[in-house]
């Protein structure tokens, strides 16, 4: 005879109320372990999804995951003229934070090299690919954009032609796709006024100098388009992607790559692991402390648990006792309700998850192995916090029945 | 194991069981002493008392006269001072030290009733006597059927699946009894049985507990203060100050 199943039976309505219980702060502990591996997705999902051999970077930099990264477009040139080379894209990527219906738009503006990119290896659950060299993103839906909304950012309009999902950036953000020379335009827009104020700026600056006065030509053009002028820089981009030949000796070409000192190469294993040892780090570790602190606290909630139901047993197991009942047996009446608990307990923080967690902000990722590990876990905490009823119990003499 | 049957003690004649079987219970020159120095307090004092096997035995007394702590101390969970207790032939406790496993010597040799029934409460009455069989160790459909057969026999198998709960204070004694019966216990120790009952109600239990004894032959020793039933027993003994009173008496002497 179960005496564990008995009591529960018996209490069915306080063990349903508290295995709830149990089973939310469960869910809070799953939770967290999956808030860490969405965390590392997240933060590895354009490395992974992009599909590059090796990312050039600035010199002396981490790329643009973890610092400034600034190239020049020219170098995308530059670097497909190495041999084993078969493709090189610029990279530009940036969070953006506008208006939109009154709401604020937060997302990461990840540009595509046009034409070489159009975002064909994005998974679309609805329209397509860029089409045309601007004015056509591709949105995440976590953004709330619609197929073919359009949205304004800076001086110009951008239609919505494909949707995603699942694609977000290292802080959770949306990811949005425009071509590289679209991306770039939002990153370096700036209001009319101030492209005025620069241009007079700029005028002053010249009409102050000697060479001003000799070259009056210099001062029409200091007056003028930016891009007219040689000396300024144009547009730099934060990164280089390199897709080798299959047959290529990576190390051969990062051995090449390394003498130009200007930059520094990295593999797209090494670009990962600077993230994950560096940006996603800190909040791993916090994420794994929280759930530490989750699990201490939790075996301490069912420990008090465990010895309130033994508190209210206490008379019956010292009529067992009286009886002649083995300790087994009643540690076993303990320990199995404690099991139970923690068992119901985990598969309705399962079940619970399944249907919260896809409304949290950030992505939670509940894997395999987390839920078996987590499984365990549950199992050690449920007997550790059943010790403490059963020390109880252990302590109780049979003529307590006669109080 | 030493064994202590047939022997015979010196003085106590009128204590002993009326026949020459081996005692269900011998408790010899038993003493407990609670406390120490001006706060001691001598609770039973050289009592010996033997029970014969089918032998009803009334245990009466005022309050405070030590009937509980004798009883429990033959129930094994209260070590006498000094003293011997023997059950069914074998030293179980001298003095304050254990001879046997007590716990595993209860199970197998001692049924206890209580005043209030102790039911376990989220178990049906079958499974209140089931549990006791299977911590015996006796298979589960076993345990079932005898537990049915004791309901039955005493007259509760209809109310076998209900809770305590949902018994009347007689029914519960009368589940606690068949609990008691369940592992043919050489000895029945009750403690004030009838006291939550009515008159009718306890002489019922204490014609049961007579009945059950000649019929398994259980020796069975009850703490009373009800003295309406005592035609019931075979025997009486009363306690005053930790002491037997004796002689003891049959239940037609005490009457008169």
């Amino acid at each position: 005879m179960n005496l564990a199943v008995r009591d529960i039976r018996h209490n069915f309505s306080r063990f349903v109320f508290t295995t709830v219980g149990i089973g939310l702060l469960l869910m809070v502990v799953m939770g967290m372990a999956g808030i860490y591996r969405g965390l590392i997705f997240e933060a590895t999902l354009l490395v992974d999804r992009i599909g590059a051999d090796l990312w050039v970077v600035q010199g002396n930099t981490r790329g643009p995951f973890a610092e400034l990264s600034r190239i020049p477009v020219s170098l995308e040139n530059r670097v497909r003229a190495l041999p084993e080379i078969i493709r090189a894209r610029r990279f530009v990527n940036h969070s953006i934070q506008r208006e939109h219906h009154g709401k604020p738009l937060r997302l990461m503006v990840q540009g595509l090299a046009w034409p070489d990119d159009k975002g064909e290896w994005v998974s679309l659950v609805a329209g397509r690919p860029l089409g045309q060299a601007h004015f056509e993103m591709i949105a995440d839906r976590s953004l709330g954009l619609a197929l073919d909304e359009r949205v304004k950012f800076g001086k110009d309009v951008y239609r919505v032609v494909g949707l995603t999902t699942g694609m977000s950036g290292i802080a959770g953000d949306g990811l949005a796709f425009f071509t590289a020379s679209d991306a770039m335009t939002i990153q370096f827009d700036s209001p009319s006024e101030a492209i005025r104020l620069d241009r007079s700026a700029r005028l002053a600056r010249t009409e102050n100098q000697d060479l001003g006065h000799t070259q009056p030509l210099l001062l029409e053009r200091a007056g003028g388009l930016s891009s007219g002028i040689a000396e300024l820089p144009r547009p730099q981009v934060s990164a280089i992607l390199v897709s080798l030949n299959p047959s290529a000796d990576i190390d051969r070409v990062i051995s090449t790559l390394s003498t130009w000192p200007d930059i520094t190469v990295y593999t797209a294993q090494q670009q990962k692991d600077l993230l994950l040892s560096g940006t996603v780090d800190k909040s791993r570790r916090q994420l794994g402390l929280f759930s530490v602190l989750l699990i201490i606290i939790s075996t301490i909630i069912i420990a008090l648990i465990m010895y309130t139901l033994t508190l209210d047993k206490i008379h019956d197991i010292a009529l067992l006792k009286l009886i002649g009942a083995r300790n087994r047996v009643i540690v076993g009446l303990i320990l199995q309700q404690a099991l139970l608990m923690g068992a119901f307990g985990y598969g309705l923080a399962w079940w619970f998850g399944q249907y919260l967690f896809p409304y949290f902000p950030r992505r939670v990722m509940l894997e395999t192995p987390d839920l078996i590990k987590l499984a365990f876990i549950t199992v050690l905490i449920s007997m550790l916090a059943s010790l403490l009823g059963i020390w109880k119990a252990m302590q109780v003499e049979p003529n307590t029945v006669l109080a | 194991m030493e064994s202590y049957a047939g022997r015979t003690e010196h003085g106590t004649g009128l204590m002993t069981p009326p026949t020459h079987q081996i005692p269900s219970i011998e408790a010899i020159s038993v003493t407990k002493i609670y406390g120490q120095g001006q706060t001691e307090v001598i609770a039973l004092n050289d009592v010996t008392l033997r029970v014969a096997p089918g032998e009803v035995v009334a245990l009466l007394g005022p309050s405070g006269a030590g009937k509980s702590t004798l009883l429990t101390a033959m129930a094994l969970i209260n070590p006498p001072t000094s003293g011997r207790i023997i059950i069914s032939g074998e030293l179980v406790m001298e003095g304050a030290d254990a001879k046997i496993d007590l716990r595993a010597f209860r199970r197998r040799h001692l049924g206890f009733v209580f005043q209030k029934a102790n039911l376990i409460p989220f178990l049906t009455a079958l499974e209140n006597v089931q549990v006791a069989l299977e911590i015996n160790d006796t298979p589960a459909h076993i345990a079932r059927k005898r537990a049915m057969y004791l309901l039955d026999h005493l007259g509760i198998a209809d109310r076998a699946d209900n809770l305590p709960d949902a018994l009347s204070g007689g029914q519960q004694q009368r589940v606690a009894v068949a609990r008691a019966l369940a592992n043919k216990p050489s000895l029945i120790l009750a403690d004030e049985p009838t006291a939550a009952l009515d008159s009718h109600r306890g002489r019922q239990v204490m014609e049961l507990f007579a009945q059950v004894a000649h019929e398994s032959n259980s020796g069975v020793i009850v703490v009373t203060h009800d003295t309406r039933a005592l035609d019931v027993f075979d025997r009486i003994v009363e306690m005053e100050d930790g002491r037997l009173l004796t002689p003891s008496v049959s239940s037609a002497e005490y009457g008169d």
